[in-house]
């Protein structure tokens, strides 16, 4: 896996000791807030509703036993006992005091990790699939062409004031579990007469105008890639807006300029920066190739499974298939039936670092959807690992199903929040758990955000839940259809807002709706709403005696 | 026609722990809202929200937030103000866990 080299650490060290003298400072006096506040913002701490957050990063979701275990000795000795992992697959700590930081910072440190953000309207952190180097269905590894992307961007002299925030995902695979067409360049690995190239999608993001990219290159061949997003990138430098801060992401660029002018720029521009790459950003990457290569696996051993029900819930659920044969990829569910999504205890995170060693190759993921997968494991320790997680209450069987909820923190941490979105996903788990329908119910996935930046990517959830303040009262939208997936769609909304205590019934009808104009179990959620659109939903969510009094809301 | 003022408390985060406090009448800050001074008049708000500006060494964020008289001091109006009194809602953190 990929390891910090020896400039890296030194660099990283250096930050540490520097932002300790900043704290100092600032609790001296010497420093302002508004002097500080960009300084800790930039090492990752923030100020929430009722404490100071530590966002560290774990890029490209990956880290092994070693680094957990850490984390879980910082939030026992830091925090509260817990940390919590987010769509950004990071993870935050919610309760650090501000004398503590520098201290939480250098024990990141000791484990080769850090809470620097990328801030600043420049090209921020690369994110790519929490499957990569192992799914069946992968063509490639998409985390070298994330690193070698990660450090062309970085301090790039030209891209260091675009007119806004700029973020790239890589899938290597055609399931695409990194949202690409979300961000503002999705890059998709595809196969063409036998060699390796890029399907380039630009002008994705969600937040306050959401919309789906559009591909702008159905081939690039690996050694075009760089100059090609060069050329991308200074594309949009000059013709992005900087007269609004609201439409300044290239999605607008992208949409006010129209896809094929945006093409034929970039085509002009690749045909002027070609000549001036000499093939040391293809030496780079075989370095950073070498440095993803995947473990040796073992060979494949004949185990009898278990057949008790819970391990073949468990293993028909929350595993997936492995490129290698005699593996698994094993999603461990941090969405235990009335848990708060993406948080793990101090002793979860322990026993998780200790299965990934015994069993795992040392490999660990967070994915987007705020689980935790060991993605290299033998058959043979799937019982093993299934008897752990279940003393940890780890084993929950619900990957990819109703409970499975993404939710951003929402206003019982956010300070931008205008709803809460955490109790909302709870009792929405512990609901459909009582009701015994989650498994009947089949794939869903619903997605909350607590404000419009939708941090909680409530647009592509089949279905997605927005939570508002509706004069001084919260309040939930509903939208139906969004997909994540390789077809990305943004969802469609529903009508009125429901109340606090009136949207988990809400979700409840529109779930008993599904299941009785379904043609069968095979038929999801999202067929099934592809199939007969808005109107039996709105039906069910709006019933006749209600409709005017939500009118009059 | 500007609209009437509405009465505010002073509160901001704590700049060593992060937790939320009120400025007291008496110029202290407390994690308690039923003691923050609960300000009745325009100007008087300004000046307390400069008084607690000043004392950057202590508190992070300083704003008005609106509130409303109660039995055992103010209460806040909007549901972020309340939320902000207690702590998170899935877990006892915050200031509700020693009560
Ligand atoms: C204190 C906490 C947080 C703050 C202040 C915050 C703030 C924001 C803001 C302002 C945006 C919109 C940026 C823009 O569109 O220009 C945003 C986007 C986003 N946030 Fe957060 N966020 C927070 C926590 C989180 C968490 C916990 C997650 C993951 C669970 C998250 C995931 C995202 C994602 C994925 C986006 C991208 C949406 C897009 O660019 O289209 N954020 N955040
Ligand atoms: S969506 Fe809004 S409430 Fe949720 S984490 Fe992002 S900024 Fe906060």
């Amino acid at each position: 896996m990929y390891s910090y080299s020896e400039f890296d650490e030194a660099f990283v060290r250096e930050r540490v000791a520097q932002f300790r003298a900043q704290v100092e400072r600032r609790i001296e006096g010497s420093l302002t807030e508004d002097e500080f506040k960009p300084l800790r913002l930039m090492n990752g701490l923030y100020l929430q509703l009722h404490a100071y957050m530590l966002r560290v990063a774990i890029p490209y979701g990956t880290l092994n036993g070693r680094q957990m275990r850490q984390l879980a000795m910082i939030a026992r000795r830091w925090d509260k006992g817990y940390g919590h992992f987010t769509t950004r697959q990071n993870i935050q700590f919610n309760w650090p005091e501000l004398r503590d930081v520098p201290d939480m910072l250098d024990a990141l440190a000791d484990v080769g990790m850090h809470a620097i953000q990328t801030s600043g309207n420049t090209i921020r952190n690369v994110t790519a699939d929490h499957f990569a180097g192992a799914a069946a269905d992968e063509i490639a590894d998409p985390r070298p062409l994330a690193e070698l992307i990660r450090q062309w961007s970085t301090d790039h002299p030209e891209f260091q004031f675009l007119p806004r925030k700029f973020k790239i995902a890589v899938t290597g695979s055609p399931a695409d579990r990194a949202v690409t067409a979300a961000h503002d360049i999705g890059l998709r690995i595809v196969e063409r007469d036998g060699a390796q190239g890029v399907q380039v999608i630009v002008g994705g993001g969600l937040g306050r105008t959401p919309m789906i990219g559009k591909v702008l290159a159905e081939f690039v061949p690996e050694d075009d890639l760089l100059p090609y997003l060069e050329a991308v990138v200074a594309v949009y430098n000059l013709l992005g807006r900087r007269d609004n801060k609201y439409k300044a992401r290239i999605k607008i660029t992208v949409h006010e300029n129209g896809i094929e002018e945006i093409s034929r720029l970039v085509d002009e521009e690749f045909a002027r920066r070609k000549p001036m790459f000499q093939g040391v950003d293809q030496a780079l990457l075989s370095a950073i190739r070498a440095q993803f290569a995947p473990p040796v696996f073992a060979e494949p051993q004949t185990t009898a499974l278990p057949a008790d029900a819970a391990f073949r819930s468990f293993y028909d659920t929350n595993t997936g298939p492995h490129r290698a044969p005699g593996y698994r990829i094993v999603t461990i569910s941090l969405k235990s039936h009335g848990a708060t999504p993406g948080d793990a205890t101090a002793e979860q995170m322990e026993v998780i670092a200790d299965l990934a060693e015994r069993y795992g190759h040392d490999e660990i993921r967070i994915s987007h959807e705020q689980n935790v997968i060991l993605p290299h494991v033998p058959l043979h320790h799937l019982a093993a690992i299934h008897e752990a997680l279940k003393d940890a209450g780890l084993s929950t069987a619900n990957i990819g199903l109703v409970s499975d909820i993404i939710a951003c923190p929402g206003m019982d941490y956010c300070a931008l929040a205008t709803a809460r979105s955490i109790p909302v996903a709870q009792e929405i788990a512990t609901r459909f758990d009582e009701l015994k329908l989650e498994h009947d119910i089949g794939p869903l996935k619903i997605k909350i955000s607590g404000c419009i930046n939708a941090c909680g990517h409530h647009h592509v959830g089949h279905i997605g839940i927005l939570g508002l303040d509706r004069a001084g009262v919260e309040n939930y939208q509903i939208t139906l259809g969004g997909d994540a997936g390789p077809d990305a769609v943004i969802g469609e909304r529903t009508g009125p807002g429901f109340a606090y205590d009136e949207i988990v019934p809400a979700i409840e009808r529109l779930l008993r709706a599904y299941l009785d104009l379904r043609e069968d179990r095979d038929e999801t959620f999202l067929d099934a709403y592809r199939r007969v659109g808005m109107a039996p939903f709105k039906a069910a969510l709006y019933p006749a005696s209600e409709e005017a009094r939500a009118d009059a809301a | 026609m500007p609209r009437a003022f509405t009465p505010k408390v002073v509160t901001a985060n704590a700049l060593l722990e992060g937790d939320v406090v009120y400025l007291t009448a008496d110029d202290r800050w407390t994690r308690n809202h039923s003691e923050a001074e609960l300000i009745e008049d325009e100007a008087h708000a300004q000046i307390r929200l400069l008084d607690a500006e000043a004392r950057a060494g202590e508190i992070v964020g300083a704003y008005l937030a609106d509130a409303i008289p109660g039995p055992n001091g103010p209460e806040p109006v909007h549901f972020r103000e309340a939320f902000r009194t207690r702590g998170p809602s899935n877990y006892p953190h915050g200031k509700q866990e020693g009560v």
